[in-house]
């Protein structure tokens, strides 16, 4: 089995971030606190299917879910 | 002032970090914010002590000094640039108390630069909330720098950071030490660069080896020898600042977990995702969002309206008294006609301005925008727009200008650039005298379906009709430019919050008085120069039209008589001459020569139309009837004798406004954010265009 990624989480479900597969991306979300080893659980989805919200530490981000996709969890 | 010390706020986005700026400095900020993001600096001044003033600079929010978007840019070019005019005396980061470990990181960054910082902590209620107890004394000595609680709300606290900050003023304050040693990286590769730029802090050195491409205020000769000594020493950016930000975070948590404690048991769900439950939700979210839109433009009518009635039946009759009290002449018709009447067309829309940017800061302040930006993400990607493209789009609802400035903060240049394009279809501040004026002429005051407002219902129709039209063109723009780049979301949301009345207050004061002051001069002054082309013509053409009406029509009474020679005299000025001038290109749009003139006008800014025709009619016109409205619905078109502004000429009016692109304001705006003239003229001419063809289908259809 492929390993999952933040984009494949159902709501409520949690995950612990493992690494990324893009560059750029990595660099923005670690700065905003996305670091390998960080919980992080989906609280919500765009009535149209996509961004997502996560819960990330105290606080609440929103991704599309290609972005999500980039985030690989453990 | 030169000699005040600056303070620069810095912090992340959401942290409180305008909101302090606004307690700080109050009604001394220096230009008039609009609503809105932060995406450039503002300053004001502050008072510090009865003898010492300070500078506040607010910088756009940033997770870190590594910008990703033109508005996080603003605070690297100010804080890595020692020559900058408004590099810091004393930083004051602010952070978000109840998310301390994120809010560290810039922190420490900005801190390692050598400034005198102070750590302001914001929103400790929220932290508690959340079941945290911070500890500042053990983040302060953890940190080596002054911590000071705060609520920027409620303005708690500031007596203490005032006093800290000037403590940081002091000649012999000392500034922070390094958290971060770059042990990673070559020595020689650090003291080239340090040398070579003169640069003392190993951080600043860093940081421009890093971003040389994004360091505005080097040359590019500079930039050019940082970039050749980063490929020589094969310095890798990317790594050193992934591996730079995992290692502060490392540090920064444990300071973080040492001072927050968290009560024990898991988090009850708390008031902000219970909200995004209902507002997220895939009926009741656009059912909310609609809602709320139709509130608006409901009141916008509906409320607005008292308050209008009494402005401009006080214009009116304060137009008569002069009248009545100065004797007759031209310098009293420069007073009523010219002047009064173009300030009359300006005061009377300031309920309904007031009312719109009661209603967006309102959606600012609360936190409810971003929502909308998750909710309108998708439907905005499928046009080539963004999810961040909405709050240009709303905030354009006010005016374009403070809209396409706010694009900054997409970070995909193609996303940015048709977001700027379009943006001025959305129906402005501006556009709402037009279209109040119209919609009363046309538009029966009715309510149907027991409660709704029917002029709200049109008004409502045509900011849809923008929007619309908005999404339209983003998408062909999308299909004309081939660029692959890639575009990001990826965005914070923020805790929802009480608005805080005296901050929508301060938003629509700053708001009204920009429309009064910037608008209003150049209604004024439209209006006297107006006036003047008006009220003379070229050689004795005057004396001829008063001859010829008076030969032509021998019977009529005095009264009537004129009239008659009035409007002859109109239509003989220069104006007059002008209006003729361009009348067979607007025919076809059913428009006259008096419409000519103040679609001219209005060429500039569109706001002037109503002060025109209320200009053209008081001149034209009997003197009985005085509010713009009125002269306007007594109006007859000589051809049919039929009232000039039929149905069909008022949609076509309220179409070509609705596309038109009638505003210098916007194309400078436009030409300033992309730096070139060729978009602002591309902006021009197809709006424009839209705006002939569908005023002439407009107006053919209901003929």
């Amino acid at each position: 089995m492929s390993q999952r990624n933040l984009s494949q989480l159902r709501i409520g479900e949690k995950g612990i971030i493992a690494g990324f597969k893009d560059t750029i991306l990595a660099l923005k979300l670690l700065e905003m606190g996305c670091l390998p080893g960080t919980e992080i659980r989906l609280t919500a989805i765009a009535p149209l299917g996509d961004p997502i919200c996560l819960q990330v530490g105290d606080y609440i981000l929103s991704l599309r879910l290609d972005e999500a996709a980039v985030v690989e969890l453990q | 002032m030169a000699d005040t010390p600056i303070i620069a706020l810095v912090g992340n986005p959401n942290c409180g970090k305008t909101t302090l700026f606004n307690a700080l400095t109050g009604l001394r900020q220096k230009t008039g914010n609009f609503p809105g993001v932060t995406v450039d600096r503002k300053a004001g001044l502050t008072r510090l002590d009865k003898n010492t003033d300070a500078t506040v600079v607010d910088l756009p929010g940033t997770y870190s000094l590594y910008p990703k978007s033109l508005d996080e840019q603003v605070v690297l070019d100010v804080l890595a640039n020692p020559s900058s005019k408004d590099y810091p005396d004393v930083v004051v980061v602010v952070a978000d108390a109840s998310n301390l470990k994120r809010n560290l990181l810039l922190f420490s960054q900005v801190a390692d630069l050598g400034f005198h910082t102070i750590l302001a902590l914001n929103m400790v209620d929220v932290a508690e909330a959340h079941g945290l107890t911070l500890d500042p004394e053990l983040l302060s000595t953890r940190l080596g720098v002054p911590v000071v609680l705060i609520n920027a709300k409620s303005a708690e606290g500031l007596d203490n950071l005032k006093f800290t900050i000037k403590g940081e003023l002091l000649e012999h304050a000392e500034r922070p030490k390094p958290t971060m040693q770059f042990e990673s990286v070559s020595k020689d590769f650090l003291e080239e660069v340090k040398e070579k730029f003169g640069v003392n802090n190993s951080y600043l050195a860093m940081l421009m080896a890093g971003q040389a491409e994004k360091l505005r205020f080097l040359t590019l000769e500079h930039r050019s020898q940082l970039q050749d000594i980063t490929q020589r020493h094969s310095f890798q950016h990317t790594n050193f600042q992934a591996k730079e930000t995992v290692d502060r975070y490392a540090l920064l948590g444990k300071i973080a977990d040492a001072a927050v404690r968290k009560k024990d048991g898991e988090l009850k769900e708390t008031f902000t995702t219970r909200l995004d439950k209902i507002l997220l939700h895939p009926v009741w979210g656009y059912a909310v969002f609609f809602g709320i839109l139709f509130l608006i433009f409901q009141s916008i009518f509906s409320l607005a309206e008292y308050p209008m009635d009494w402005i401009d039946t006080g214009m009116a009759s304060l137009n008569e008294w002069v009248k009545s009290v100065l004797p007759d002449g031209m310098l009293t018709s420069l007073l009523t006609d010219g002047l009064l009447a173009g300030i009359g067309g300006v005061v009377v829309f300031i309920p309904q301005i007031a009312f719109l940017f009661v209603f967006i800061s309102l959606l600012e302040e609360s936190g409810y925008m971003a929502r909308v930006m998750v909710l309108m993400d998708k439907l905005m990607r499928s046009v080539g727009l963004n999810g961040r493209s909405v709050v240009p789009l709303i905030s354009s609802v006010a005016c374009a200008v403070p809209a396409i400035m706010g694009t900054r903060t997409i970070q995909s240049w193609k996303d940015r650039l048709i977001t700027i394009m379009v943006t001025p279809l959305m129906s402005c501040s501006a556009r709402l005298p037009i279209f109040t004026i119209m919609i009363g002429l046309v538009v029966p005051d009715r309510t149907i379906l027991g409660v709704f407002n029917l002029q709200g219902f049109a008004l409502m129709a045509l900011y849809l009709l923008g929007f619309v039209s908005a999404l339209l063109s983003a998408w062909v723009m999308k299909k004309i430019l081939k660029v692959k780049e890639r575009s990001f979301f990826i965005m914070e949301m923020p805790v929802f919050q009480l608005p805080r009345l005296d901050h929508v207050a301060l938003s629509v004061y700053n708001a009204v008085k920009a429309f009064v002051l910037e608008a209003g001069k150049v209604i004024v002054a439209i209006s006297i120069v107006l006036w003047v082309l008006a009220s003379y013509g070229p050689g004795d053409s005057f004396e001829k039209a008063e001859e010829k009406v008076k030969t032509e029509n021998p019977t009529l009474s005095e009264q009537d008589l004129s009239n008659a020679i009035s409007s002859a005299q109109l239509e003989a000025s220069y104006a007059g001459r002008f209006g003729h001038w361009i009348e067979p290109v607007i025919r076809p749009l059913g428009y006259d020569w008096k419409i000519g003139i103040a679609l001219l006008t209005s060429f500039a800014a569109r706001e002037v139309f109503v002060g025109t025709m209320s200009t053209i009619y008081s001149l034209g016109g009997d003197d009985d009837t005085n509010t713009v409205k009125d002269k306007m619905r007594t109006e007859i078109n000589p051809e049919t004798g039929e009232p000039r502004f039929t149905p069909a000429v008022a949609f076509s009016l309220l179409i070509f406004y609705v596309f038109a692109m009638m505003c210098i304001s916007t194309l400078a705006t436009t030409y300033r954010e992309t730096k070139s003239w060729f978009y602002p003229a591309v902006q021009f001419a197809y709006m424009t265009g839209i705006a002939y063809v569908a005023a002439w289908l407009t107006y053919q259809a209901l003929q």
